[in-house]
């Protein structure tokens, strides 16, 4: 449910990184959590994103969750087909539901993530 | 601080199903179970079935009953004359607020069932007892054969001992065909008759808040989860949860109380004249509804589409970069993959058409004004 080569953060969102470039999710937790997406809001390619500023927002029928970026940069890439398909995001959350690339400015902003180990144990306390 | 929650006679079902539970009018209830959309597509295209026994029921009886309740509610009893027949209605102050909206059964001769909302039951029973004639008998969650007295009017609390299960869905006249068995006939549409489900007597209206046909299940309260296990044995029957519930009634643009209207608001302006006859006999509010109407209300209740986002309820809605009102009720459509919300507006902006935008968080969204239903075909239309 955790993929290893994954890092995650507190709100739930998960970051692959290759090279200086994050791609970034949001977890099954948070995805079951929200129940059956509906509506994914992303901002543009080119915009920015800063450490811990929400950069856009998913729907359940029931309830509304902001997506946080873990660090700064600049997004390169959005999931567009998510505006299609929101559903997505619970059927694949770490594959076809990613929602944005992020060309990092500091890699090591990262650094504070948690293992898909210590994340599942923070997310059994949650839960 | 906050009072215990109270369960209904189907919480252990709702457990084994998986439903996620949540505190809604002082029950404990299923919010959902697989899902909110699969669910509500359950009821769209098959069947669905809801635990609505936290509702109230009321039943008067007497020969003071007609007066009494025509007094009190805006529709015009004399027409569910017809014993079996029934109708939606509202019951207001006297300055025309709305204290609750109300479905009443004209159940048998000098007897009627009312079915309130859960929330209401209390503000209910202290408005129709204060309103009660002289010489009437009040009693609560007593067995019939130990009411006392011989009031001209009779009021019982019957939510307690009353199961509630709705039944929605193109596929559920079928199911319930099957399990009351041979020389079962449904009731018609707005009708309520005895039958018998699974071996157990029950009543069964044939009303809804889906706007899908189906029925509502009335049975004692040691019986409901025996009728709800029925229901699920049929493969065509899905669990749905207040969820859906919500979802589909907003798609019908029925009225949620408490969202779309309460107290402060009057049925001209909610859009609910139609349940308030212009030459119908006087009751408490008609005074003060009447002048309204010839006045004309300044803001009403208006359906409103959302193309790219969803609207929840309290999020601003702009005409021309002004706020004109706010959401009442709002979700996302699962039917039409929009936005749908009501809003009292000014009446000037309530025509179809009117361009609005509603403010979701940090974006402004473009909608525009529709007259409900939303969705304009069902089982029903």
């Amino acid at each position: 449910m955790y993929p290893s080569d994954l890092k995650y953060d507190k709100e739930h969102e998960w970051v692959r990184v290759e090279g200086d470039v994050a791609v970034i999710g949001i977890s099954h937790f948070a995805q079951h959590q929200l129940g059956e997406v509906v509506y994914v809001d992303l901002p543009s390619e080119g915009d920015s994103v800063s450490a811990g500023e929400a950069f856009g927002e998913i729907e359940s029928v029931k309830s509304v969750s902001e997506l946080y970026s873990p660090a700064d940069g600049e997004i390169i890439k959005v999931n567009s087909a998510l505006s299609d398909s929101p559903e997505t995001v619970n059927e694949e959350p770490y594959a076809g539901g990613w929602m944005i690339q992020v060309k990092l400015a500091d890699a090591s902003q990262l650094d504070g993530l948690l293992s898909a180990e210590e994340y599942e144990a923070f997310v059994s306390e949650e839960a | 601080m906050s009072e215990p929650l109270a369960r209904t006679p189907l919480y252990e079902e709702h457990l084994a199903l998986g439903g996620r539970m949540v505190p809604f009018a002082g029950y404990e209830m299923p919010v959902q179970y697989e899902g909110i959309k699969a669910e509500h597509e359950a009821v769209r295209s098959s069947a669905g079935i809801f635990d609505v026994c936290h509702m109230s029921q009321f039943r008067v009886f007497g020969f003071g009953a007609f007066d009494y309740l025509q007094g009190l509610l805006t529709n015009d009893l004399s027409r569910i004359a017809e014993v079996g027949s029934a109708h939606y209605t509202l019951m207001c102050d006297e300055d025309g607020g709305i204290i609750d909206d109300l479905i009443v059964y004209h159940t048998g001769d000098l007897e009627y069932l009312i079915i309130a909302n859960a929330a209401n039951r209390t503000t209910d029973l202290d408005w129709l007892r204060a309103h009660c004639p002289e010489d009437s008998t009040l009693t609560e969650q007593i067995e019939p054969e130990h009411r006392e007295g011989c009031g001209i009017v009779e009021l019982v609390d019957e939510s307690d001992r009353t199961g509630l299960i709705a039944v929605q869905g193109p596929r559920a006249l079928g199911v319930i065909t099957e399990l009351a068995g041979t020389g079962f006939e449904a009731p018609r549409r707005f009708h309520i008759a005895e039958a018998r489900l699974a071996g157990t007597p029950v009543l069964l209206a044939r009303t809804g808040y889906t706007g899908e046909d189906g029925v509502e299940i009335l049975c004692h309260v040691s019986h409901a989860a025996g009728i709800w296990r029925a229901l699920l044995s049929f493969p065509e029957v899905t669990p749905c949860g207040l969820g859906a519930r919500d979802t589909l009634r907003l798609e019908m643009g029925y009225h949620l109380y408490g969202s779309d209207m309460d107290r402060g608001v009057d049925p001209i302006s909610a859009g609910l004249g139609w349940v308030v006859p212009q030459k119908g006999a006087p009751f408490v509010g008609s005074e003060a509804i009447a002048r309204i109407r010839s006045k004309g209300p300044e803001s009403r209740l208006v359906g409103i589409i959302v193309e790219d986002g969803i609207p929840r309820a309290g999020f601003p809605v702009l005409h021309d970069g002004e706020e004109v009102g706010k959401v009442a009720s709002g979700t996302f459509s699962p039917t039409l993959g929009t936005g749908i919300a009501t809003a009292y507006l000014p009446v000037s902006l309530a025509e179809p058409g009117t361009a609005l935008e509603v403010v979701i968080r940090r974006k402004t969204a473009r909608a525009r004004v529709e007259r409900p239903p939303f969705v304009k075909s069902t089982s029903l239309s």
